[in-house]
This record gives structure tokens, C-alpha cells and sequence, in this order.
């Protein structure tokens, strides 16, 4: 592992320019105070339930966000400050996003030519190689993308990660929709790409895929990072976690227990005023509701609790 | 998938599409024969007009001979069979014969129509692109205000005002008709047809392109908010070639089609533009034919302008089938 991540981010918060009849304009925070950190040869997952901002975070990274948005915060590319013209730089060539599905390639363009990208000379052997190591045959660069299967579809999409030659692996729930073998076929594209020492995000709520395939995971809730901490940690027992939404998150999947806890995430627009986990935690004080945690170290891992021990 | 196979599939979708076009016209040809039975307009005295003072006697004697003194339902079925034997019957109005008159009519016509079909098509995909690409920016408000403005405004009026302003006040171009006053058609060249067709066809371009632009801004708008511009833009494409590679492609293709179904709206168009301009075309002769109950030659004209539209949705149908894979390669 090298010193310097390939991705850094620093208390990155994004929100929305909204325009209200009532209020006039107002910003509607999505991403809160969120820092990750991934180095060159892993795999870290984001993990979080749906609606807690994880796609945004995706297109802050590559900068593809609307034009409405307001980011702030820190984000360093290989210690290199990452600004919109060094962003606009690295898109397709040093950072690629690996999107959910199909729906992400062009209807009218056949799967050859569109994989191939628009940086000319087109990258036609390359391509043709990725697509026989990925076990697509010659004839996919023929087809229409409505035309693949789920498998078929994946794997062209993790395609265009590979002709860029990308050094970071943005990919934004790559799973949901596949079967069991589709979904570990998957990973194991995402973990040979890490092997090869490229940085690797996995944004994903298939929570299971990531503690078994990831070596990192950060805890996502309400459009922050509640906890960073090594999968290690989730594939042994609730007490080697640090925040109480990560053990609340353990102990509802199936495996563990099924068990829920009460109350729902909170939305961008009324987050609440101290820590954001605060109103469903259990062992909160009068202090969690007025202030909010920053993030500090513990046991090898990161936590964003007063209380975490 | 062979090309043999390929042009049989649409041979047999062409089969289906005629098969529907002359049921159509048949049932075009019961209702506009009857409509026509059903109203006061009378040939017979449309035609003693032409020719002066008869008597009764005389005057049954021509009911006889046309047989217009028949039950409407044996009038039809006389007038179906001439047709089916390419007779549409001579115009009381010019005095010969029907098929010539629209024939000649749809030429002039089809100048016009073709004119304006291409003018509003290209002028409005292109700002149609422009107003999608630019959405909410000044470009977008101005160009779609002017869009409204314009598909509110009447045909006629339109032509009135070009008229006054291009050909009466400025002088730029002439008043009216497709060729000069005064010279013989063998004599005029075809830039003299073209220098008149010009104000027409613009009068009748600018009614049909606002619903066009319109049109593609939305398809533009929603390919560019669409999930694949969003990965091709992560991938490092800039906005002219997104333009180009994703937007282009994926709104060209709709405003193809709605082009050729929007053949109907050009002829109506072209009826009103045609009286203003005193252009000779298939539309001032619809007008005079309603006006002087020119029977033969309103039931031809209505039975080719049917046959006119079907034909552009046609095209657009089987165009649609052509050029969407989705369409067809599922068809395959």
C-alpha cells in the first residue's frame, strides 16, 4: 500500500440551490462533513440505505454534479488538489464510474463503438482483448445495448473502466438487479481490478457483497460517514464496530439477527441539528443533539460518536 | 438476418400499410360523398350557370343525363366504378377533366410543400437543438417565446403581413401566382417559379416549424438529463461531443418522423397560404371548388389529399421501423 491515497476527501459537503415560492432560494444540504480516504490496491465500500446521497457522492467525485450544486471541502487526487479543470482532466482517462445499468449507455449506439469512447485513434484492439478476457464474444460490439443480458451489460460497463486504464474505480451500485453468481462475477471484476493496484470505490446497500469482497468499509447515513473501519471488523461481531448505526446495520441483516431498529433516516432538508444519527440512537445525551461529532480515530478505525469506545 | 429476409419484412409491413390506406380511402370516399349529397350544393346549377338560360325541360334532361336524379346510394356506387376505371369525372369549374387538373395543381403544389417541409424541418431541429442544449438560458427563452408566438398566429394573417411587408412595401418579391404575368410557360425558367415560390413556402415553413423545435427541445432535454449523458459526460465527453455522439442521434430520429406525419398540417397549411398568394396549387383549387360546387373536383381533391397524407405516415411508420434497432432488431 502506498503513503499517499489516490483519493483523498476532507469534510466534502454538496447541496442544492433550490429556488422555493415561499422561501425563495434556500440550499438543501445532501453530503454532510463526509472524509474518505482510498489508497491504491483496495476496495472500499460505501455502504448506506438508499436515499442517504450515495450516487451524489459518486458525481462529486468526478464532478459530473449539476450545475445547481454547491460543493465544499477538501478532495486531493494523488495529493494533488482535485479542481474542476484537473476533474474535467481525469474523466475518462485517470477516473472512471462504473454505472448501475443499462440505462447508462445509449440506445442507438452499437456496444463496439460506444465502449470504444470518443478520444480518437478509437481503442478497437484494447477493446476487442478486454471484451475476450471479460468472456464477451466478438459479435457483443455488434449489439444494441438493449439487446444484452444483465451479465452481458455488466461487464461491458466494467469494460470501459478497463480501456480507460483508469487509476480510480468509481462504481455506483453495481449489483442490484443481478442474480447471486452475477453479483459475485461482478465483484470479482472489481477485486482483480484492485489486485492490479488500482483504487477501487464501491458505492453499494448490497451490504453482504461488501464486507465479503472490500477491504475497507465507510459507514454512510444521511449523506455522511458515520464510520471507517476495516471489513474485517463487520465479518466478526458487532462489538468490533465503533458507531451504533454500523452495529444497527449488522444486526439487521439476516444472518445476524433480522432486527430493525425504529425510526427512519432523516432526508435532505431536515436533517437534524446535532449528530444526524442522533434521534434513533439509543445512547445518546442532551450533547448529541446539539452538537455534531466530528470524526476521530479508534481502534484502528474512524468514528463519528462522542460515545463510541 | 439476410438482406433477401429483410427487404421481404418490409415488403410485408409496406402490404399491411396499403391495406389500411385503401380501406381508408374508401371510407373517405362514403362520408365526403355523403356529406356532399347531404349539403345544398347543387352541380346541375352550377352548370346551367356556365352555359345560360334553360328551360325546365331542358334542365331535367341534364338531371337525367348525369344521372343526379338517381337515389344517392346508386350516384355512389356510379361514381366508385368510374373511378375504380381511373375516370374522377370532368370539373364543372374548368371544364376538363378532374385527374388532369390535380395533377398539374399537385406539381405546383408539391413545390410549395416540399419548400416549406425542408425549410421548417432543418430550421426547426436546429433550434429545437439549440433551445435543448440551452435550456432556461436567454437562447431557450427568446426562440421558444417566438415558437408560441408563431404557432398562434393564423396562416393567412402571417401571408398577409409578408405580403404587405416583403412584396408591397420592400418589393422584394412578386405579388402573387407561380410565374410571371403575362408569359407563356414554356417561356418561364425555373428560377422565375423559384423567385415566387420563396414568400409562400416561408409563410407556410414558419407555421410548421415552431411545433417541430418545440418538439425536439423537449427530446433534447431529456436525453441530456438522461442517465447515459451522465456516463458519457463521467467519461470525459465534452458538450459538443455529447451533442453530436448521444444528442444529435437520439432527437434526429423522432423529429424525422413527426415530420413526415405532419403532412397533414402542411396541406391544410398550404390551402390557406395558396389563397393569399394566389399560388395555383392543389389548395386555391380546393377553395374554388368548395366556393363554385365544383362537385368532380372537390371529391378528387379530398380523395387525393387523403391519399397525399397516408402516405406521409406511411413513410413514417415503416421510417420508424427502419431506422429504431429497438423496433427492429426484436422484429428479427
Amino acid at each position: 500500500m502506498k503513503d499517499t491515497p489516490v483519493l483523498e476527501i476532507c469534510d466534502l459537503s454538496v447541496a442544492f440551490k433550490m429556488y422555493d415560492s415561499v422561501f425563495g432560494q434556500r440550499d438543501l444540504q445532501v453530503i454532510s462533513d463526509l472524509s474518505i480516504k482510498v489508497y491504491g490496491g483496495e476496495i472500499l465500500a460505501i455502504a448506506g440505505s438508499s436515499g442517504s446521497g450515495k450516487s451524489l457522492l459518486a458525481s462529486a467525485i468526478l464532478g459530473i454534479l449539476p450545475e445547481n450544486a454547491i460543493v465544499t471541502g477538501d478532495m486531493r487526487y494523488n495529493g494533488q488538489k482535485l479542481t474542476p479543470e484537473l476533474q474535467e482532466k481525469l474523466r475518462g482517462t485517470e477516473m472512471a464510474l462504473v454505472p448501475q445499468s443499462i440505462a447508462y449507455l445509449d440506445p442507438l449506439m452499437k456496444i463496439g463503438v460506444q465502449t470504444d469512447g470518443h478520444k480518437k485513434p478509437y481503442p478497437k484492439e484494447k477493446r476487442r482483448h478486454i471484451f475476450r478476457r471479460l468472456g464477451l464474444s466478438k459479435s457483443t460490439e455488434k449489439l444494441y445495448p438493449f439487446q444484452l443480458s444483465g451479465g452481458m451489460a455488466r461487464r461491458v460497463l466494467v469494460s470501459t473502466a478497463l480501456i480507460a486504464n483508469a487509476w480510480l474505480i468509481v462504481a455506483d451500485e453495481p449489483t442490484p438487479g443481478m442474480s447471486l453468481e452475477q453479483a459475485l462475477e461482478a465483484m470479482a471484476l472489481f477485486r482483480e481490478m484492485a489486485d492490479d493496484g488500482k483504487a477501487v470505490i464501491l458505492i453499494t446497500h448490497d451490504i453482504d457483497l461488501a464486507f465479503a469482497f472490500a477491504d475497507r468499509i465507510a459507514v454512510f447515513y444521511a449523506g455522511t460517514t458515520v464510520e471507517n473501519a476495516s471489513a474485517l471488523d463487520f465479518r466478526t461481531k458487532p462489538d468490533a464496530l465503533r458507531h451504533p448505526y454500523s452495529k444497527a446495520l449488522w444486526r439487521a441483516l439476516p444472518q445476524n439477527g433480522f432486527e430493525p431498529i425504529a425510526g427512519v433516516q432523516p432526508y435532505a432538508g431536515n436533517l437534524p441539528q446535532g449528530c444526524l444519527f442522533a434521534p434513533r440512537c439509543s445512547c445518546k445525551s442532551p450533547k448529541c443533539e446539539q452538537e455534531a461529532p466530528p470524526m476521530r480515530e479508534l481502534r484502528g478505525g474512524e468514528v463519528r460518536c462522542f460515545y463510541a469506545t | 438476418m439476410t438482406v433477401v429476409s429483410e427487404i421481404a419484412k418490409i415488403m410485408k409491413q409496406a402490404f399491411i400499410h396499403m391495406i389500411r390506406m385503401i380501406s381508408l380511402l374508401f371510407a373517405v370516399s362514403v362520408i365526403s360523398f355523403a356529406l356532399v349529397s347531404a349539403s345544398p350544393v347543387d352541380p346541375v346549377q352550377q352548370y346551367i350557370m356556365g352555359i345560360g338560360a334553360v328551360s325546365e325541360e331542358q334542365r331535367s334532361e341534364i338531371e337525367a343525363y348525369w344521372g343526379v336524379d338517381k337515389p344517392s346510394v346508386e350516384r355512389y356506387f356510379n361514381w366508385l366504378s368510374a373511378l375504380l376505371h381511373g375516370d374522377f369525372g370532368t370539373s364543372l369549374l374548368y371544364r376538363r377533366p378532374v385527374i388532369e387538373i390535380i395533377s398539374e395543381r399537385f406539381k405546383n403544389s408539391l413545390a410549395l410543400m416540399m419548400c416549406a417541409w425542408v425549410f421548417s424541418g432543418i430550421i426547426g431541429f436546429s433550434l429545437g437543438c439549440i433551445m435543448g442544449m440551452n435550456r432556461d438560458k436567454w437562447q431557450d427563452k427568446i426562440i421558444s417565446k417566438l415558437c408560441y408566438l408563431l404557432s398562434s398566429v393564423p396562416t393567412f394573417w402571417l401571408g398577409l403581413v409578408f405580403l404587405m411587408v416583403f412584396a408591397v412595401m420592400l418589393g422584394w418579391f412578386p405579388v402573387g401566382f407561380s410565374t410571371p404575368i403575362g408569359m407563356r410557360s414554356s417561356e418561364v425558367t425555373i428560377w422565375q417559379r423559384l423567385y415566387h415560390l420563396v414568400l409562400p413556402s416561408f409563410t407556410l415553413s414558419l407555421m410548421s416549424f415552431s411545433s417541430i423545435a418545440l418538439h425536439t427541445r423537449q427530446k433534447m432535454i431529456d436525453v441530456m438529463n438522461s442517465e447515459y449523458i451522465l456516463f458519457a459526460r463521467a467519461r470525459g465527453e465534452g458538450r459538443w461531443v455529447l451533442f453530436w455522439r448521444h444528442g444529435f442521434r437520439n432527437t434526429v430520429l423522432p423529429a424525422v418522423t413527426l415530420q413526415f406525419a405532419s403532412f397533414a398540417e402542411l396541406f391544410g397549411g398550404s390551402v390557406l397560404a395558396e389563397n393569399v398568394f394566389s399560388y395555383p396549387g392543389l389548395g386555391s383549387a380546393v377553395s374554388a371548388a368548395g366556393l363554385n360546387s365544383d362537385v368532380p373536383l372537390l371529391l378528387g381533391i379530398t380523395l387525393f389529399s387523403t391519399l397525399f397524407v397516408c402516405v406521409g405516415n406511411m413513410i413514417a411508420n415503416l421510417l420508424y421501423g427502419m431506422i429504431d434497432p429497438k423496433i427492429r432488431e426484436v422484429g428479427r
